[in-house]
């Protein structure tokens, strides 16, 4: 994780306010910086995102790619994450030192889609163990500024709702051979629902109190983290430790409490800005990245 | 708990906002200034092919003769008198250096400098010579770009609003509680570990915004501006300074309050 140098007397001033719940920025402890959600910025993908949290910038793009199902699950199809930590986050990123981060979200994103009910992967089958669809997932953080796990999740709900899968048809002809048949509508799609995908909420421990996205100064204060990931109805898909100090029982439950409670808000808000985006249509004035 | 989620709005140009008539000149590297030899050329011009041009991005600015390019973002460039802030990110290691330096100063530590010299090749040499200099203790560091911090007489402020900082040449702000006992300062290598009261952390944090917000609508840094727009942001509270249409009223408010103090 890109990690910034602090002096002993900026770490005490840090973990006391954080104690009187007054964050250096004004924040309270349970409080997020302002996010800007946009969809649809990249053309060439079936779906994209960019989230913007406080000085954190994450881009993911969905691509819908045909494929053959898994064999111990011949009905569905399934998703596959790649994470890059370009350069321009941060100089620590140089040529390889991204990958161990990268692979280590990825990792994590595995993990909090690994149950039957995030995605419902029997809409991406197109004919039992022959074909289906495989939603390739990348993320590229652009800019790190601390809380990357919770901005990342963020931009991969918000890709998913946006992604656009074509529609197609298996025709089987006399011989047995099967033919795909892709509509001729562009805008004729099926839509992943994103009900139940669930969202990752970091807590950091700092000092005996927890605080929720953490700057990159708050989380070189605190030596153990804790990632909930929490879907919308407040269940608890996985949870991750995450640091070198430990935790005790009490605080983990406590932590554990917070993320649901913090994780439902901030699936309700993600949801109404979703929604909010897509009911001002297709002449919406994008941003995109010259904004 | 507060969690806002909004969608992204495109930044207006800063002379749209501000209803200026006269658009600056702005170049890039390698824009033709003017063709007319007559000129004299300052800094961030070159003369080539019977042209003046430029060799920063920047404004235009043209006195009497003379032509210069004044650049928007630059890297910092001392000069003797600066006052710096500075992190020690490594340290030279001598046997003498040892036994003298690491029980005040460690790696990390922050510190304020003067610039006593500076080496052809953009270095500069700093001291501490004064009681007003050293290890900097509790409070909050702001990095922002060197063009913005005004050059001025003097760089520590101790704002009546209950707080002092530090207004780095270099672009390094630091904002910390003001010290109660002035008379015996003991030179700051002893930093002083005492929780700072909840309405000192209040002024402090509300500082720190009202700087970022002034940062980021592109306004020149100095104690009098920085005031006024702390003032402004009164009404409002701390956390909600960040938000970009509350940032854009505080900042207006501040201009305001700045011309007419001008004017």
């Amino acid at each position: 994780m890109a990690s910034v140098a602090l002096s002993e007397a900026e770490k005490v001033y840090i973990v006391h306010g954080v104690q009187e719940d007054l964050r250096v920025d004004g924040r309270g402890c349970e409080d997020y910086r302002c996010v800007e959600v946009e969809t649809d910025v990249v053309s060439n993908t079936s779906g994209s995102a960019r989230v913007k949290l406080g000085h954190t910038d994450i881009l993911v793009g969905v691509k819908a790619e045909m494929g053959t199902p898994k064999l111990e699950k011949p009905n569905e199809g399934y998703l596959e994450f790649f994470v890059d930590c370009s350069a321009s986050a941060t100089p620590e990123f140089e040529g390889r030192g991204g990958d161990d981060l990268g692979t280590e979200i990825a990792n994590t994103l595995y993990r909090i889609f690994n149950n039957k009910s995030s995605v419902d992967l029997k809409t991406l089958c197109i004919s039992p163990r022959e074909h289906c669809w495989v939603l390739y997932v990348d993320v590229l953080l652009l800019e790190c500024g601390g809380n990357l796990f919770d901005a990342i999740s963020i931009a991969v709900k918000a890709a998913l709702f946006n992604t656009r899968i074509p529609r197609v048809r298996v025709l089987e002809d006399e011989e047995g051979s099967k033919d795909i048949e892709l509509s001729d509508d562009p805008y004729d799609c099926i839509r992943l629902s994103v009900e139940n995908v669930p969202c990752i909420v970091t807590l950091c421990k700092i000092g005996c109190r927890h605080v929720v996205d953490a700057t990159l100064q708050e989380e070189a204060c605190s030596l153990a983290s804790l990632l909930v990931s929490v879907t919308s109805k407040g269940v608890v898909t996985c949870m991750r430790k995450v640091g070198k100090g430990s935790l005790d029982p009490e605080s983990i439950f406590e932590m554990m409490e917070t993320g649901k409670r913090v994780g439902k808000v901030l699936h309700a808000s993600l949801q109404s800005v979703l929604h909010k985006e897509e009911s001002l249509g297709p002449k919406r004035q994008k941003v995109g990245f010259l904004g | 708990m507060a969690m806002e989620m909004r969608l992204p709005v495109a930044r207006k140009p800063l002379s749209e906002r501000l209803g200026r008539d006269t658009k600056k000149h702005l170049v890039v590297p390698g824009d033709t200034i003017t063709t007319d030899t007559g000129f004299m050329r300052g800094h961030g011009t070159y003369m080539g092919e019977e042209k003046l041009i430029a060799s920063v991005a920047g404004s235009v600015e043209r006195v009497n003769k003379l032509i210069c390019v004044k650049a928007l973002k630059t890297r910092y460039i001392g000069e003797v008198g600066d006052i710096v802030v500075g992190r020690i990110t490594e340290r030279r290691r001598s046997a003498e250096d040892e036994l003298a330096m690491r029980g005040f100063l460690q790696e990390g530590d922050l510190i304020s400098a003067e610039v006593q010299a500076v080496f052809s090749d953009g270095a500069v040499s700093l001291h501490t010579r004064s009681l007003k200099y050293g290890k900097l203790g509790q409070g909050v560091l702001v990095q922002v770009s060197p063009s913005l911090v005004r050059r001025q007489k003097t760089h520590l402020h101790d704002l009546p609003c209950g707080a002092s900082v530090i207004l780095g040449n270099n672009g390094f702000i630091w904002i910390y509680p003001t010290p109660e006992h002035k008379e015996e300062e003991a030179g700051g290598f002893i930093a002083n570990l005492e929780p700072v009261s909840l309405a000192d952390r209040e002024v402090i944090s509300r500082l720190r915004n009202c700087i970022i917000s002034l940062v980021t609508q592109r306004m020149m840094l100095y104690d009098t501006s920085i005031l006024y727009c702390y003032e402004a942001s009164l009404p409002h509270q701390i956390k909600d300074i960040l938000k970009p249409e509350i940032m854009e009223e505080i900042v207006m408010e501040t201009r305001q309050r700045l011309l007419e103090q001008e004017g």
